[in-house]
């Protein structure tokens, strides 16, 4: 079940990557190769940490739901959760 | 009038003008013309009447707008004047004040007296009248004039002090004093509160930020010196069983569950649409335009020609210099056919073969001359090192030089053309020869062997990428030495070869002890850089390009071989190379083995495959690995993959996309084709005829659907893919003879030129405008889209072509069996049908004969008897 949900995820329109980390920034499952996952696990968890923060900080009673960074070249998306963190990789344009 | 009014009105303020209707004019007996006369336009009314005409008639009462005016006035009758001009506007006035009244009714005389004073002074004559002195008339302004002077307010007051004559001018001693000492020495004023000017704050604005405690701590800390510190780490990561029991874990299922929704709607969002494009930005087709857009027009910049050379020349072959801006070589050669050279033989070999350096900035005199044994058909600057020039000759050799030694004075042009003009002024005897401002003739340093190498002219040459190197058998392998060192030409005599320029081990001694008898002494300023291989270079492998079991060739005119062969991928490092490499050794090639090819594995998926076009206007896609026949156990070329004869003429120009690794340009005869390397079929696209031979043709470097065709009466066509796809999209006039040679090059983002080349031996240098060297935003994917649909019109064509012999089949079939239907008719039948046909043919001839009157009708019996 839980593969199903990621491989239809992964077969979206231009979708590169997509991974599952765990609290503390682990990866727990993965399409992209080990060094990539790693740095962008790290990377966006500690990003995910300070927008959860900063969202609270404004407002104790509202929390983080979704975090969506678009870039020049991709739009990377990280659905937050108390435990995990589902981070996707996606091209949006041709 | 209008203007009288106002005056009027001023100067009368009690005039109010009326309308009175005719029922109110009957009322008060004041019917114009009637009552009220020329002579006495005027009634007065009483104001009783008045009050009960507003009484009875209230506001349709005429008197309504002036009611107040009536209550008002003091007296009893006001006059009512008819206004018959309508001075006032409306036709009766009524007069407010008893003063008007009088006014009116007693004008005062004073208005004759004026008139009549005015008609005696005649008016063409002016005479002058000094200005009579009038007593002043005070209009307040001696107020203002009292209130600004300055006056004094109180009396002075005036001392008289003296003092004894003889105490004037006396030395004046000063001495300090303390002020507080003496008494009276100072006066002082000091400072009081006072509390008339005290005043007390009672609201002050004051703001206030709450803030997170802050402490601020210091320490100092022991410095002791600098310490390098590294820190390697590695992510922590989760084993391969931890994984899977996290993935079984049912906090896990869920969090996927939810987030899943949420990402999904996030993913589809971005496939819908972009949100974050610009329409603005992508209408617009570029920023800024450097020059004029609609410029499209190649513009001449400079034109070289060889003045010196006494017999007429053409040029063959024309090469920018890789590195150096200006600079470009152009190789010339004798405007003359077989007959005529070998007629002309003997003047031939006193002169010279060159080829020529020019350089931007001196358009007469050519930098630098290289002379070559015959004349060259083709050369080439090595891509690792610009020094090192390989060029094919005529008689089938190939020639090396190596310009290292004046590869600062080709750097360094610009300053020799001032010192020309210093030189003028002096007459020419005296002028002595300046050696830097001669071009220098460079002699080759190398020619390759004369029995084993080709033996026709060399059509092309081309330096092998410094990736890779080939063995005897053709097979590939590694490049250690990270320059180029391997060249490939094709030649008329039907063969290509691959040469190698390093050292060959040699094979039996003996042939070492040959060369030393043979040995030819050199010039002592030929460097000596290919010394191994002067005269005695023989090719590393040789193709044979064969058509079957006729003993005819293919004659190859032209080859391309993959980009990847050709680029030199050290570019960058090349110049920090070269200079260590000039500091250690001189001499790269010597020290290098081509030995060391057998010590390597051989690279199994290269791709060994290339295009050759033909002198018969062939395209052929071929390889030039070896391969064992198994008749004759010798190795033998592989057999051509794909033969094309599109061409009417000679294949000069087979080229491949600087943009596309696998989209070759061939130009030949009347036509130009475009081909895709991987497509068997045919040509991606293949114009129609031209009027006339294109000679010549060249991709343009920056924009992917731009290509330059050279034709045979001088003009230039330029191709544009996006434009069109049958025609040229331009058509330019650059000289009057044909077109050998086209070479474009970038010098910056905004400076593009085109080199080309003529019969007659001219060099033009056009500039590229802006439209044609800046690609548009979607260009390359629209060509790209371009040649996959070509590609696909292929396939389809292809389909078609299966599909229709198919359907000729069926047909083919279906009539053979209608023919067996109508085959066969019984004997009888025929027999039937001939007889009937005679018995029409009598009747027709019965009535033929009765209608010229040959025969009578009533002699029906005899007729028959006598047939």
């Amino acid at each position: 079940e839980v593969e199903e949900t990621l491989k239809r995820i992964q077969s979206h329109k231009g979708v590169i990557g997509t991974m599952v980390v765990n609290a503390e920034g682990i990866p727990i499952r993965t399409t992209l190769d080990n060094s990539t996952t790693v740095q962008y696990a790290g990377l966006l968890h500690h990003l995910t940490m300070k927008a959860k923060s900063t969202v609270r900080d404004i407002d104790p009673q509202n929390d983080l739901t979704f975090l969506r960074i678009r870039s020049k070249k991709h739009e990377i998306m990280v659905a937050p959760d108390k435990e995990y963190l589902l981070i996707v990789i996606q091209n949006p344009c041709e | 009038v209008t203007v009288s009014l106002t005056v009027k009105k001023r100067s009368h303020p009690e005039i109010y003008p009326l309308v009175l209707t005719t029922k109110t004019q009957e009322i008060f007996n004041c019917r114009i013309d009637e009552d009220i006369t020329d002579e006495q336009p005027y009634k007065l009314i009483n104001k009783e009447d008045i009050f009960e005409d507003l009484r009875n008639r209230a506001a349709v009462s005429d008197f309504h707008p002036v009611k107040k005016i009536v209550q008002e006035y003091p007296g009893n009758e006001l006059l009512l004047v008819y206004d018959k001009d309508f001075k006032y506007g409306l036709n009766f006035y009524l007069i407010g004040t008893e003063e008007g009244k009088e006014n009116y009714l007693n004008p005062p005389e004073v208005s004759e007296e004026q008139e009549e004073y005015k008609e005696y002074i005649p008016e063409d004559v002016y005479i002058y009248k000094p200005p009579v002195s009038k007593p002043w008339v005070s209009l307040g302004s001696e107020k203002e004039i009292e209130e600004e002077s300055v006056t004094e307010s109180t009396k002075q007051i005036t001392y008289m002090i003296s003092r004894k004559r003889s105490e004037f001018g006396a030395p004046i001693k000063f001495s300090d004093q303390n002020a507080s000492s003496v008494k009276d020495a100072y006066i002082e004023c000091t400072a009081y509160p006072d509390k008339n000017f005290t005043l007390k704050q009672l609201e002050k604005d004051v703001g206030m930020q709450v803030i997170p405690q802050i402490k601020d701590i210091s320490t100092q800390t022991k410095w002791t010196y600098p310490k390098n510190a590294t820190t390697q780490y590695y992510p922590r990561e989760f084993s391969e069983e931890e994984k899977e029991t996290l993935k079984q874990s049912k906090p896990l299922v869920d969090f996927l569950n939810n987030a899943s929704i949420s990402v999904e709607i996030a993913l589809q969002q971005n496939e819908i649409t972009n949100t974050f494009i610009d329409d603005w930005k992508h209408l617009a087709e570029e920023e800024g335009t450097f020059g004029d857009k609609t410029d499209t027009h190649l513009k001449e910049y400079q034109s070289f020609t060889d003045l010196q050379s006494p017999m007429e020349k053409m040029i063959t072959c024309v090469s920018w210099h890789p590195t150096i801006y200006g600079l470009i070589a152009v190789s010339v050669a004798v405007r003359l056919s077989f007959e005529d050279r070998v007629h002309f033989s003997g003047k031939l070999l006193l002169q010279p073969s060159l080829i020529l350096f020019w350089s931007f900035s001196d358009p007469i005199h050519p930098q630098l001359m290289l002379e070559s044994p015959d004349d060259i058909f083709c050369f080439k600057f090595c891509p690792s090192d610009p020094n090192i020039i390989a060029g094919g000759c005529i008689n089938g050799q190939i020639v090396m030089w190596d310009i290292t030694a004046h590869a600062d004075r080709i750097e360094n042009i610009k300053a020799g053309g001032s010192r020309s003009k210093k030189a003028t002024l002096k007459p020419m005897f005296l002028l002595e020869p300046e050696s830097n401002k001669e071009a220098m003739y460079i002699r080759h340093c190398a020619v390759s062997s004369i029995e084993n190498g080709h033996k026709r002219v060399i059509t092309d040459i081309h330096w092998l990428s410094d990736t890779f190197e080939i063995n005897r058998m053709g097979s590939v392998f590694e490049n250690r030495s990270g320059i180029c060192c391997q060249l490939v030409t094709c030649s008329a005599d039907c063969t290509i070869c691959f040469w190698d320029i390093r050292p060959q081990k040699p094979f039996t001694p003996q042939t070492t002890e040959k060369k030393k008898e043979e040995s030819i002494e050199i010039p002592f300023d030929v460097p000596s850089t290919f010394l191994h291989l002067d005269l005695s270079w023989k090719p590393l492998t040789k193709l044979r390009l064969s058509k079957g079991e006729t003993s005819l060739d293919h004659c190859p005119t032209k080859i391309s071989l993959n980009e990847d062969h050709l680029l030199c991928k050290t570019q960058d490092k090349m110049l920090a190379q070269s200079k260590t490499a000039k500091a250690e050794e001189m001499n790269p090639y010597h020290n290098l083995e081509s030995g060391v090819a057998n010590l390597l594995k051989p690279i199994d998926d290269f791709c060994t495959k290339f295009f050759v076009g033909t002198e018969e206007g062939e395209v052929i896609y071929t390889d030039w690995k070896m391969e064992r026949d198994p008749e004759t156990g010798r190795f033998m070329p592989k057999k051509p993959v794909n033969l094309h004869t599109i061409h009417d003429g000679i294949v000069h120009t087979i080229q491949r996309s600087p943009f596309y690794d696998d989209i070759i340009l061939t130009v030949g005869g009347w036509n130009v084709a475009i081909w895709k390397e991987s497509v068997m079929t045919g040509p991606l696209l293949q114009s129609c005829c031209a009027p006339k031979r294109y000679t010549s043709g060249h991709w343009s470097l920056t924009r992917p659907g731009v290509f330059y065709i050279g034709r045979e009466d001088g003009y230039i066509d330029i191709w544009d893919l996006l434009e069109k796809t049958h025609e040229p999209a331009q058509s330019q006039n650059i000289c009057i003879t044909m077109i050998t040679c086209i070479k474009p090059w970038i010098f910056s983002p905004k400076q593009q030129f085109i080199a080309i080349a003529d019969y007659y031996g001219t060099l033009h240098i056009l500039e590229i405008p802006w439209t044609l060297s800046r690609p548009s935003t979607n260009e390359m994917t629209s060509i790209n889209h371009y040649f996959e649909r070509e590609v696909k019109h292929l396939e389809y064509v292809e389909q078609r072509k299966i599909i229709r012999e198919q359907e000729k089949k069926e047909m083919e079939q279906e009539m053979a069996k209608k023919k067996v239907k109508i085959y066969q008719k019984s004997k009888e039948q025929m027999e039937a049908e001939l007889k009937m046909d005679y018995e029409s043919y009598l009747e027709l001839e019965k009535t033929v004969l009765i209608n010229l009157g040959l025969i009578k009708v009533t002699e029906k019996g005899s007729y028959l008897d006598v047939m």
